[in-house]
């Protein structure tokens, strides 16, 4: 876990007081709404639907322990006692008055959080893979990275004023658990043939109304170079970005209309002015920042454990979630445990004050005090002892986080929706649950496997729909909720983006619809083995189409 | 309603004055005159006994026009809108990478309290505020932050450099 020195506390603290002045302006009259709106989005306050909404940041996703409790004080203290973690690894709060945020973010800067930049046209929140520093398949821990990048980005004086919003993905495994290449910036770390360390760099993906998968930019960027390209990048984007319209002003938009080739030019072009300055890292700082995040103590007998054998052959449902919520540790005897925050009656990634304490003091007992959060909307204790394994998993289910449905159906990404956000035209939180209810069943008796079923209220697509296996779009037609459906999206190494089955769908016949495609799955498959992505690969659309729209009524 | 003038951190009279582009030049004194003007009458302004500043638009590549406004005495670039931060990348270029030694003015609609301190330290020294704003209050702002992580155009000894140490 970092911990922040002088430097990173004082630099929270005074954002906390310049933050408390321009809100004390604002409700003095002295600050223009538009400008407060803009000042206020860097400091993560949304106003929204009902209420204003606050996003704090979590770093690539990991949380101390004492960093949970706040954050379960915040939610007792100041909103209706609970927090939605968002696909960005970040924390929401949908009920904070607005004169209460400035106190909110001062309670978080006493445990080394804050919100800075999780809003605005400015660069975010760096995300990263949750099982980072665990992954058998990791070739060095990206956190560090991250951590180092984090703070180049945080107040950069030439890049807060962006054309529009930035997202960087740092990821550092065989398998890309980032969605690195649906973002502005994906960073792979790599090693070359001569086995040095650095990054294969992609640019200008991203999801929202116009969804692309990001191009490589560079095979390899040494490792000194990481802020030095990241900054000649934001500087030629800065400087072309289209500011004429909202919806064609990131990144992605300026890559495909100068065309990869020219870009990557112009970033080569800019980044031979600075690659040799001050922005090339040294082994020393790289160093520094690493030490933070050194390795915990592993207890060497973990393996020899035999209890957890025992557990498994004695209880089917211990047995099951074991099966699903959790995965392989590099380290023998241990496992990394996954927390479903997709339960039965609850709006997928809420947490409740209550479960955020027990979390906070679980994670203390069984994981060296530290959790994450994924993409996915879910937690990861990183480093569990296989004999804690049984008493983790009854804990959870004590509060309701042990859904062994990781990585299925009901595991569904799913934006706020209709019920809090002003942007949404569409329901998402209430489909996801009619979801959740018609198939927690039907999963059991199918096995359908593995599947990201990933659903947003509308274009601007926080559930990242256009990468779901099975995609779901709210969409308005005449004042009615009508959902598109995409098939064949992927944010992993195979990232591609799902194609349109046709109509869309009413809000009465789209839980009708997602069955019909599991069905026509089920029919379809070679054997159990082949998940419902590949199928869809090699069957193509037809089959699935046919089945949809036999039954359900569709309005193009 | 004049405008206010910060110039190297504290309230000074604009010695310079806004030529528009159809305006008969005086016969001295100090003039900004635009991008266009500039490239239009250069030799005209050249022999004049005028001091000439140059307003450059935020959308030009520095780069490519440098060779023409590097010896100016004074370069104004524009922030035509509060988020429309072009400007800060051309100020960085101006006086990190082409050490630009003149007098770098920020004009526009960003040029308040609650950006100057980013526009101090991406090589502005001048700053013309926007209408309403507290020129006090606008220099308190500029030390708001009292370390920050990145090295820019103020030499201020960022933070990695002080960890280092």
């Amino acid at each position: 876990m970092y911990q922040y020195d002088e430097y990173d506390q004082k630099l929270v603290d005074e954002r906390v007081a310049q933050f408390r002045d321009q809100t004390r302006r604002y409700l003095a009259g002295e600050l223009p709404d538009d400008e407060y709106r803009m000042l206020r989005l860097r400091n993560g306050l949304y106003v929204q639907r009902f209420a204003p909404m606050l996003r704090v940041a979590i770093p690539y996703g990991l949380l101390a322990s004492k960093q949970v409790r706040m954050l379960g004080h915040i939610a007792r203290t100041y909103d209706k006692g609970y927090g939605h973690l968002t696909t960005r690894q970040n924390i929401q709060f949908n009920w904070p008055t607005l004169e209460s945020v400035p106190d909110i973010l001062a309670d978080l800067a006493t445990v080394q959080m804050h919100a800075i930049q999780t809003s605005g046209n400015c660069i975010r929140n760096f995300t990263s893979d949750h099982l980072a520093g665990v992954a058998a398949d990791e070739l060095v821990d990206p956190r560090p990275y991250c951590e180092i990048a984090r703070q180049w980005a945080t107040l950069h004086p030439e890049f807060n004023w962006l054309p529009r919003k930035f997202k960087i993905a740092i990821s550092s495994s065989t398998t890309d658990r980032a969605a690195t290449r649906v973002h502005d910036i994906g960073v792979h770390i790599v090693r070359n043939e001569a086995g040095e360390l650095g990054y294969t760099m992609y640019v200008g993906g991203g999801l929202g109304r116009t969804p692309i998968i990001g191009v490589k930019l560079r095979d390899f960027l040494p490792e000194a170079d990481l802020l030095s390209y990241c900054e000649a990048v934001l500087r030629v984007y800065n400087r072309l970005g289209r500011r004429d319209n909202i919806y064609k002003a990131r990144i992605k938009i300026l890559v495909k209309e100068t065309g990869p080739a020219k870009f990557a030019e112009l970033v080569e072009a800019e980044w031979a002015q600075i690659k040799d300055s001050y922005l090339k890292l040294t082994q020393a700082d790289l160093d520094r920042v690493k030490r933070h995040f050194s390795q915990p103590t592993y207890d060497a007998t973990a393996a020899n454990d035999t209890t957890y054998a025992a557990r498994i052959a004695a209880n089917p449902a211990f047995a099951a979630w074991t099966r699903r919520n959790l995965k392989a540790h590099r380290v023998p005897g241990y496992s990394a445990v996954f927390a479903s925050l997709k339960a039965k009656g609850v709006a997928p990634g809420d947490i409740d004050a209550a479960q955020l304490d027990a979390v906070a003091d679980l994670a203390d007992r069984y994981s060296f005090g530290e959790v994450r959060v994924t993409h996915t909307q879910n937690l990861v204790f990183a480093d569990v002892q296989q004999k804690d394994l049984y008493p983790l998993w009854q804990a959870l289910a004590g509060i309701g986080l042990a859904t062994p449905n990781i990585g299925l159906l009901t595991d569904v990404i799913c934006c706020p929706g209709l019920d809090f956000c002003s942007l949404s035209n569409a329901s998402s939180i209430a489909v996801a649950e009619e979801i959740f209810e018609r198939f927690e069943s039907l999963d059991d008796q199918h096995d359908i496997g593995e599947m990201k079923l990933n659903m947003s209220g509308c274009m601007n697509g926080c559930g990242h729909h256009s990468v779901g296996h099975i995609g779901i779009l709210g969409v308005d037609k005449k004042g009615e909720e009508w959902y598109q459906i995409t098939l064949g999206g992927s944010s992993s190494n195979d990232a591609s983006l799902g194609d349109r089955t046709g109509p869309s769908v009413s809000r009465a016949d789209i839980a009708d619809a997602v069955q019909n495609l599991i069905e026509t799955y089920l029919a379809e498959r070679h054997s159990e083995d082949e998940s419902f992505l590949a199928c869809y690969r090699r069957v193509g659309m037809a089959p699935f189409k046919t089945r949809l729209y036999a039954s359900v009524e569709a309005e193009a | 309603m004049s405008t206010t003038l910060l110039r190297n951190l504290k309230v000074e009279a604009d010695d310079y004055t806004l030529l528009a582009d159809d305006a008969a030049l005086p016969a001295a004194g100090k003039v900004i005159v635009s991008h266009a003007r500039w490239h239009a009458e250069r030799d005209a302004l050249l022999a004049s006994n005028l001091v000439v500043g140059i307003k450059i638009p935020n959308t030009v590549d520095i780069a490519t026009v440098l060779p023409e406004i590097a010896e100016r005495p004074l370069i104004a670039l524009d922030f035509p809108a509060f988020p429309d931060g072009r400007a800060y990348s051309q100020a960085r270029l101006l006086a990190e990478r082409f050490a630009y030694k003149g007098e770098l003015r920020a004009t526009g609609k960003a040029v308040v309290r609650d950006q100057i301190g980013f526009m101090v330290r991406c090589g502005f020294t001048s700053f013309e505020l926007r209408d309403g704003q507290d020129p006090a209050a606008c220099l308190a702002a500029v030390h708001e932050f009292s370390v920050p992580y990145q090295q820019a155009a103020d030499h201020v000894q960022p933070v990695f450099l002080r960890r280092r140490a």
